[in-house]
């Protein structure tokens, strides 16, 4: 990971690499898509059995697993598609408007 | 010269071929369609006969054709293939993908009219409308020219200030399919001008790994990205030129980006792409005899166009025709006469200029019309006008 690209914003037509290349893998990681959001997931910790459906569901890799067990949602890369509300087995995660939680902050 | 073979009697597209065979290229992807398709048919014989170590990819269109060359040339590989008309009309939507991602693939373009009346005559109609690609265009006069362009190709497509797709072409059946003469340079000679392919990111590249054909976003850098294509081409314009002079070293033939004959003290001029600058030639030397001072300038690089020297050159004539063998649909003229207008204004040359469209979908173009036509000019150098609409040369009817 050595590719800067911080202030790309300002980059004029020489500083890109030809063609449009993106010179190094993976960073997609930097680009913040969970904006797209409309409905946030959220899990019911007492209800969650740690089957992990929702971690080989989800088609983001959005579900954060730690050691064994769920513990969070990546945000900044969740997209709201529910699919992960859909397969839990014990409707243990359900779907919240993002404009609730805006609200609250 | 040890550089060279012995002279030999080859059609247009043969010449091509052996030029493609002594290059070696990593891979070939194409598609035969008249009038170019000796040039793939006799490429997959060198493959099956083992004289290359191409990877030929027998593809089910043109559009498959350039799609394969671009993922082959984003791969790293040394990638060429050829067309003709229709063909390079299919290849449309990834021709201008091949040249945006910068990938330096070369593409021999047989000159063949575009339908309709379906037509499969020489025109330049084809190649013309992808000016705007982003690809280079070298246009050829005869089967030297043509195997000559095809050896000089890599070394400017790669060169990194270029890192754009080439394409070369010649007029089919006139030169494709017409024996003429070629005096080939050796195998050696070819891999020593165009040496090892100069290392840029690609796909098989693991230890380094790369994305190729990002989408740009919703307010990303396409803009930034067609600023730095035109920078390319503008870098172009040198590197063609130094790599023509390259080559007059080792074979004694040399190439400029405009080719003029006689125009050193002449009065009048006709400018003209292609096969047709072997016909005026003839009879610019009937004219001469006769007192006139009548000039030839050939187009060879069209992409990138040479503005400032075509204004130049032009400069210290009265008068000048130039001929298109295409024509531009409601615009004021053929693409070439456009742009050789748009050239004298914008160095402030004035001159009397006329369009003549000539050879539509093989339409011949005798020694008598381009006699007419330099004969007009030279009454326009007297003080006549000119016709301010198309001339055509050699219509039916009229």
């Amino acid at each position: 990971m050595s590719w800067d690209i911080s202030d790309i914003k300002n980059w004029g037509p020489d500083k890109h690499e030809k063609g449009a290349v993106i010179p190094e893998a993976g960073n997609a990681v930097g680009y913040r898509t969970g904006g797209w959001r409309t409905n946030r997931p959220v899990r019911d910790d007492e209800t969650c059995t740690q089957c992990l459906f929702c971690y080989f569901y989800c088609p983001d890799s959005s579900v954060i697993v730690e050691g064994q067990e769920v513990v969070d949602f990546d945000l900044d890369h969740c997209k709201g598609c529910a699919q992960c509300a859909t397969e839990c087995p014990v409707d243990a995660i359900t779907m919240h408007p993002e404009a609730e939680f805006r609200r609250k902050s | 010269m040890a550089t060279t073979e012995k002279l030999m009697a080859v059609t247009g597209n043969q010449a091509v071929a052996m030029a493609m065979k002594q290059i070696d290229p990593d891979v070939v992807a194409a598609y035969p369609i008249t009038p170019q398709t000796d040039v793939v048919q006799s490429y997959s014989q060198y493959v099956a006969d083992g004289e290359v170590q191409t990877e030929f990819v027998t593809v089910e269109s043109e559009h498959s054709a350039m799609s394969a060359c671009i993922g082959s040339a984003a791969a790293g590989a040394r990638t060429m293939t050829a067309t003709s008309s229709a063909g390079f009309a299919l290849m449309w939507e990834v021709v201008y993908v091949a040249a945006s991602m910068r990938l330096p693939i070369v593409m021999t373009t047989v000159n063949r009219a575009l339908s309709g009346p379906i037509n499969i005559h020489c025109d330049h109609s084809d190649s013309m409308g992808g000016r705007d690609s982003g690809w280079i265009q070298i246009y050829n006069e005869d089967a030297q020219e043509a195997y000559d362009a095809t050896v000089m190709s890599f070394p400017i497509a790669e060169h990194p200030d270029v890192s754009l797709p080439l394409m070369n072409m010649y007029d089919g059946f006139i030169i494709s399919g017409a024996i003429g003469p070629l005096r080939p340079l050796s195998d050696a000679a070819v891999k020593d001008f165009i040496g090892e392919k100069p290392a840029v990111l690609n796909l098989l590249d693991s230890e380094h790994p790369v994305t190729f054909g990002p989408f740009d976003g919703l307010h990303g850098w396409y803009f930034e990205h067609k600023i730095a294509q035109n920078r390319a081409m503008e870098a172009a314009l040198p590197v063609i030129q130094e790599t023509y002079d390259r080559f007059a070293e080792v074979t004694g033939r040399q190439y400029q980006h405009l080719m003029c004959y006689d125009m050193e003290d002449a009065d009048v001029a006709i400018v003209v792409i292609g096969s047709a600058a072997g016909t005026a030639r003839t009879v610019m030397a009937k004219l001469k005899a006769e007192g006139l001072k009548v000039g030839l300038v050939k187009i060879r690089t069209f992409r990138p166009f040479p503005t400032a020297e075509i204004a130049r050159v032009l400069s210290g004539v009265k008068a000048v025709a130039v001929l298109d063998r295409a024509d531009s649909f409601g615009a004021m003229g053929g693409p070439l006469y456009l742009e050789i207008l748009a050239a004298l204004y914008h160095e402030g040359v004035h001159t009397k200029t006329v369009n003549c469209i000539y050879g539509l979908g093989g339409r011949d173009l005798y020694p008598q019309n381009i006699e007419d036509v330099f004969r007009m000019l030279a009454d326009a150098a007297g003080g006549a006008d000119l016709p301010q609409s198309r001339v055509y040369l050699n219509m039916k009817g009229e």
